[in-house]
C-alpha cells in the first residue's frame, strides 16, 4: 500500500499542479499555451511507447496528429456553416459539400474518426511494413515519406482541406463559445485529464507482460519469433496505439489552438516531437511527456524573443543531448540523484 | 500515346536528379549505414557555392570540395561516435541540418537566389532542354566514376572490405577510420555536385535540400542497401513513377501514389531491388 | 515424430544441404555432429522455419513445416536455442521465462499485469536451477547461465520437440557437467535434438548420433557404431574421430 502510494506520489503531485494550481494561477493566454503543450505531450507519450519502448522510430506522427485535427476541424467548420458550405470552400469555388465531409457533421463520428482513422492507417502501414521485416532506419524513412506525401496532398486538395492555410476561424464547440476564457479553461482541463488517463494506461501497459514483450521485440525481434510470438503483430498494435494517441491529440489541439494546417503536421513538426521525446528521455514515459512540455515552452519563449535563434538553439540543444545525454533530462536527473545518494 | 512519350524525358530527368543525390547516399547510408539528414544541406551548400562563384563549370569541383569538407568535419566531430546507432545518428544529423539551414538564412538571406545558367546550356533538342540533358549526363558520369572508384581503385576496394566486415578489415591492416573519413568525404561531395546541378532547374534557397532528401532516401530503400545498380534502377524508376503519377492524377496525389507503389514493391522485395543475403541473426 | 525427406538448401549456388533424410521418433535424444560447414545449423534452421529449403519436405507429426513462419512452428511445439544465446538483457530471469511461457495467451490478455508465477515458469526455474537468480536482470548472467536460461525459456513453453544448437560450447567443465545432467533429465520426457561437437559429452549422454558431412547424412547409429565407422574417421581428416572433434575450441 505504502509502496503504491510512493510510486504514485510524483504522478499525484503533477496531477494536482496541472488540474488545480495551473488553472488558478495562469492567465488565460498562458493556460492556452500550456493546453497546447499538453496536446503535444499526448503525441509524445505515443512516441515514448512506440520508439522508447518499442524501438520503432516514427517520423510520421504528424500525419496521425493531422488526421485527428482535420477530423475535428471538419466537424467544427460544419457546425459553423450551419448546413451551408464552410467559408474556405466558398472561396475556392466549391459548390456542393464533398461526400467525404458529410458524415463529419456528427460530432461522435468526427471524434471516433479522429482516433480510428489514424489507427487504421497505422494498422495498414504497420502490417505491410513490419510483416516484411522492414525496420529500423527503413521504417523511419518510410514514415517520413508518408509525412511529406501527406502535406503535399493536403496543400493540393484546396477545396477539401483549405490548402496551405488549412482551417481556422472556429467559434464554438458543442455550443460553447471558444473565445470565452471559461471554455478554454474547460478545454485545458479536458486535455490534462486525457493526458493523465493515457499516461496511466500506457504506464500500465508498459509494466504488463505486453510491455516486456515490446522491449523484447525491440532488443531481439528475431529471438521473439522463436518464442512463438509474431513480432509484426506486436509492432503493428503498438504503432496503432501511438497513432490513436496522436489522432486524439490532434482533435483536442484544434479547439485549443484554433487552427489546423499542413505546416503543423509535416516532416519538421513530426521530427520536432521525436526530438522533444529524446530531450526529455525516451526510456521513460514521463520523460516523453516532460520533453514535449519543456520543448514546447522553450520554443514559445525563444521564438518570442529571437525568432531566428530558435533554430540554432534547437539544433544545438539536440546535438548536445544526443552526444552528451542520450537518456535525456530524466536520465541526467537520475544520475544526479544517484550521485547525491552515494 | 504522345503524352506518354512526352512524359518520359521528364521522368528520366527527375530520376537523374534523384540519382545524383542518391549516389552520395549510397556512400554514407549504403556503405556506412549512416542516415545523414544533413545530406540535404550539403546539396544546399553546393548550390550556394555555385551562386558565390557565379561560374557553373568551376562550381562543380568547388562544390564537391566544400560539401565534402563539411561532411568530413561532421563525420569526425560527431557521427563517428555514433556508429552502430543509426537512429540516433539520424536525429543528431537532423539537428545539424537545422543549424545549417539557419546559417544559410543568415548568410545569404531567406529569399531564394538565382544562379545564371551558362549560355551554352540554353536551348535544347526537341522537348528536352540542354540543362536537363546535362543533368542526365552528369548523373551518368557520376555513376561511372563511383563504379570505377569502388571497383577499380585500391581505396574503393578497401571501402568495400570495411563495409562487408569491419573487424576483419581492421585486423588485416586497413585503417577503418581513414576509410570512413574518405567515404564520408566522397558521399558528401557528391551531394555538393548534385546541388550545383539543381541550380540549372530552379532557384536556390536555404531549404533546397529538404525538397529532395526524402525522395532520395526512398531511392536507397527501393534500391537496396549499398548497391550501386540498385540505386540507378530505383532512381530511374522513382523518377518515372513520379512524373507519370503527376501526369495521370495530379501533383498532390502523385506523392501518395509513389508512396503506395513503394510499399507494394516492398511486399515483393522487402530489402530493395538488390540485397546481400546474410544468415546472421540480428 | 520428425521426418525430413530429401531436404535441399542452396545459398548463392552453394549446397548447404544436399538431400538430407532424417527421422527422429518420439522420446528420442538425438545428437547431430559433423565438421564445420556440414550443415548442422542449417538443418535446425530449416526445421524451425528460419531457412526455407529449395526442395524436400519437413513433417512434424501430421504437420508440414515447410513454408510456415517461425512463430507458427513454435506454436506447433518445436522450440530451439541458438549458438550465441540471445536472452533479453533488460528483463529479469523470471520475466524472460514468463514471457516465453505466455506465448499461447492472446495478445490482449498480456496487457494485464502479471500476478504471481505460473506453474510452468516455476518448473522451468527449478529444472534449470535458476531460482536464486529469478529476480536478477538477465544482462548480468554468465555465459553458462544464459544458456540455461535459454533452455529454461524453452522448457516453460512445454514444447514437444527441442532443438539445442551447441548448448555446451564455451562452457567450463563444471557447467558442461550440469548441462549434461539437465539434458538427460529433459530427454526423459521430451524429444530432443542436440547439435554438439564435444565427443566426451557425446559419449556420456548420446543415445543415437547422426553424422552430417557436406550437406548429407553420412552415418547414423549409436556412439560406438559411429565412432568406429571408417567414413567418419576419414571425414575428420583421417584422425581418430574423438580427437578431431574433441579438441575444438
Amino acid at each position: 500500500m505504502i509502496r503504491m502510494l510512493r510510486r504514485n506520489l510524483p504522478f499525484a503531485t503533477v496531477a494536482v499542479i496541472a488540474l488545480v494550481a495551473a488553472p488558478l494561477l495562469l492567465e488565460p493566454f498562458r493556460l492556452g499555451l500550456l493546453a497546447k503543450y499538453l496536446c503535444y505531450a499526448i503525441v509524445a507519450l505515443g512516441i515514448g511507447l512506440v520508439w522508447g519502448k518499442g524501438g520503432m522510430l516514427t517520423l510520421g506522427q504528424g500525419v496521425f496528429f493531422g488526421l485527428g485535427g482535420y477530423s475535428m476541424a471538419m466537424y467544427l467548420k460544419l457546425t459553423e456553416a450551419g448546413g451551408g458550405l464552410p467559408d474556405f470552400m466558398v472561396w475556392s469555388g466549391v459548390e456542393h459539400l464533398p461526400a467525404l465531409w458529410v458524415p463529419f457533421a456528427n460530432p461522435v463520428f468526427a471524434l471516433v474518426m479522429a482516433v480510428l482513422g489514424p489507427m487504421l492507417i497505422a494498422v495498414i502501414l504497420g502490417t505491410l511494413v513490419f510483416r516484411q521485416r522492414v525496420r529500423g532506419a527503413y521504417f523511419a524513412i518510410l514514415t517520413q515519406a508518408l509525412a511529406a506525401a501527406m502535406v503535399i496532398l493536403l496543400v493540393g486538395q484546396q477545396g477539401l482541406t483549405g490548402g496551405t492555410n488549412g482551417m481556422t476561424n472556429f467559434f464554438e464547440l458543442f455550443g460553447q463559445d471558444l473565445a470565452e476564457d471559461s471554455t478554454q479553461r474547460l478545454l485545458y482541463l479536458a486535455v490534462a485529464v486525457v493526458l493523465g488517463a493515457l499516461y496511466l494506461a500506457t504506464r500500465q501497459l508498459v509494466n504488463s507482460r505486453y510491455g516486456r514483450l515490446l522491449v523484447a521485440v525491440r532488443d531481439g525481434e528475431d529471438r521473439v519469433r522463436f518464442l512463438g510470438y509474431d513480432p509484426a503483430l506486436v509492432k503493428t498494435v503498438t504503432f496503432a496505439l501511438s497513432a490513436g494517441m496522436a489522432g486524439l491529440a490532434g482533435a483536442l489541439f484544434v479547439p485549443v489552438v484554433g487552427i489546423i494546417s499542413p505546416a503543423l503536421l509535416g516532416v519538421v513538426p513530426s521530427l520536432e516531437l521525436v526530438v522533444a521525446v529524446a530531450v526529455g528521455g525516451r526510456h521513460v514515459l514521463a520523460g516523453a511527456v516532460l520533453g514535449a512540455v519543456v520543448m514546447g515552452y522553450a520554443k514559445t519563449a525563444f521564438s518570442e524573443q529571437f525568432a531566428d535563434g530558435w533554430l540554432y538553439l534547437q539544433g544545438a540543444l539536440f546535438i548536445l543531448v544526443m552526444t552528451l545525454a542520450p537518456k535525456g533530462v530524466i536520465g541526467v536527473m537520475g544520475r544526479l540523484r544517484r550521485a547525491r545518494t552515494t | 500515346m504522345s503524352a506518354f512519350v512526352n512524359q518520359l524525358p521528364i521522368g528520366l530527368s527527375i530520376g537523374a536528379v534523384l540519382l545524383l543525390i542518391a549516389l552520395g547516399l549510397t556512400f554514407t547510408f549504403g556503405q556506412m549505414g549512416v542516415i545523414n539528414m544533413a545530406h540535404g544541406e550539403f546539396i544546399m551548400a553546393g548550390a550556394y557555392t555555385a551562386f558565390l562563384l557565379q561560374n557553373f563549370v568551376l562550381a562543380l569541383p568547388a562544390a564537391f570540395l566544400v560539401a565534402g569538407v563539411m561532411g568530413l568535419i561532421l563525420e569526425r566531430a560527431a557521427i563517428r561516435h555514433f556508429y552502430g546507432r543509426p537512429l540516433d545518428t539520424l536525429l543528431l544529423t537532423w539537428g545539424v541540418s537545422l543549424v545549417l539551414q539557419q546559417l544559410a538564412r543568415d548568410l545569404f538571406g531567406a529569399p531564394n537566389v538565382q544562379v545564371p545558367a551558362p549560355s551554352w546550356l540554353s536551348g535544347g533538342v526537341g522537348i528536352l532542354p540542354y540543362n536537363r540533358l546535362f543533368i542526365m549526363a552528369l548523373a551518368i558520369a557520376g555513376v561511372v566514376a563511383v563504379w570505377l572508384y569502388l571497383n577499380r581503385t585500391g581505396l574503393g576496394r578497401r571501402t568495400q572490405a570495411v563495409v562487408q566486415n569491419r573487424r576483419l578489415a581492421a585486423t588485416s591492416g586497413i585503417d577503418t577510420g581513414r576509410v570512413d573519413m574518405l567515404t564520408f568525404f566522397i558521399g558528401s561531395g557528391l551531394a555538393g555536385v548534385a546541388g550545383v546541378a539543381l541550380t540549372l532547374i530552379g532557384p536556390v534557397g536555404p531549404t533546397l535540400g529538404t525538397y529532395y532528401i526524402v525522395d532520395a532516401f526512398l531511392v536507397v530503400v527501393a534500391g537496396g542497401l549499398g548497391q550501386l545498380r540498385g540505386a540507378v534502377l530505383a532512381a530511374i524508376g522513382l523518377g518515372l513513377l513520379n512524373s507519370y503519377a503527376e501526369f495521370w492524377s495530379d501533383a498532390s496525389l502523385a506523392k501518395v501514389i509513389v508512396f503506395a507503389v513503394l510499399i507494394a514493391f516492398l511486399q515483393i522485395r522487402p530489402q530493395g531491388l538488390f540485397a546481400l543475403r546474410s544468415r546472421v541473426l540480428t | 515424430m520428425l521426418e525430413l525427406r530429401d531436404v535441399q538448401v542452396v545459398f548463392d549456388g552453394f549446397r548447404a544441404l544436399d538431400g538430407v533424410d532424417l527421422t527422429v521418433p518420439e522420446g528420442e535424444l538425438r545428437f547431430l555432429i559433423g565438421p564445420n560447414g556440414a550443415g548442422k545449423t542449417t538443418l535446425i534452421d530449416v526445421i524451425t522455419g528460419l531457412t526455407r529449403p529449395a526442395a524436400g519436405s519437413v513433417r512434424f507429426g501430421e504437420h508440414d513445416l515447410v513454408g510456415r513462419k517461425e512463430h507458427q512452428i513454435v506454436r506447433l511445439g518445436v522450440g530451439r536455442t541458438f549458438q550465441t544465446s540471445v536472452v533479453f538483457e533488460e528483463l529479469t530471469v523470471l520475466e524472460n521465462i514468463d514471457l516465453a511461457a505466455s506465448f499461447r495467451r492472446p495478445l490482449w490478455s498480456l496487457a494485464r499485469r502479471r500476478r504471481g508465477v505460473s506453474e510452468a515458469v516455476e518448473e522451468a526455474l527449478a529444472r534449470t536451477g535458476l531460482e536464486e537468480l529469478a529476480e536478477r536482470s538477465a544482462g548480468v548472467l554468465s555465459h553458462g547461465q544464459r544458456q540455461w536460461l535459454e533452455i529454461g525459456m524453452l522448457l516453460a513453453q512445454r514444447p514437444k520437440l527441442l532443438l539445442l544448437d551447441e548448448p555446451v560450447a564455451g562452457m567450463s567443465g563444471d557447467e558442461r557437467q550440469r548441462t549434461g545432467e539437465l539434458l538427460t533429465r529433459i530427454a526423459d520426457d521430451h524429444t530432443v535434438i542436440v547439435v554438439e561437437h564435444d565427443m566426451e559429452f557425446l559419449r556420456r549422454h548420446a543415445s543415437t548420433v547422426t553424422v552430417l558431412h557436406e550437406g548429407r547424412v553420412l552415418v547414423e547409429g549409436s556412439v560406438e557404431q559411429v565412432s568406429a565407422d571408417p567414413r567418419v574417421q576419414e571425414v575428420y581428416l583421417g584422425r581418430k574421430a574423438s580427437d578431431a572433434v574433441g579438441n575444438r575450441p
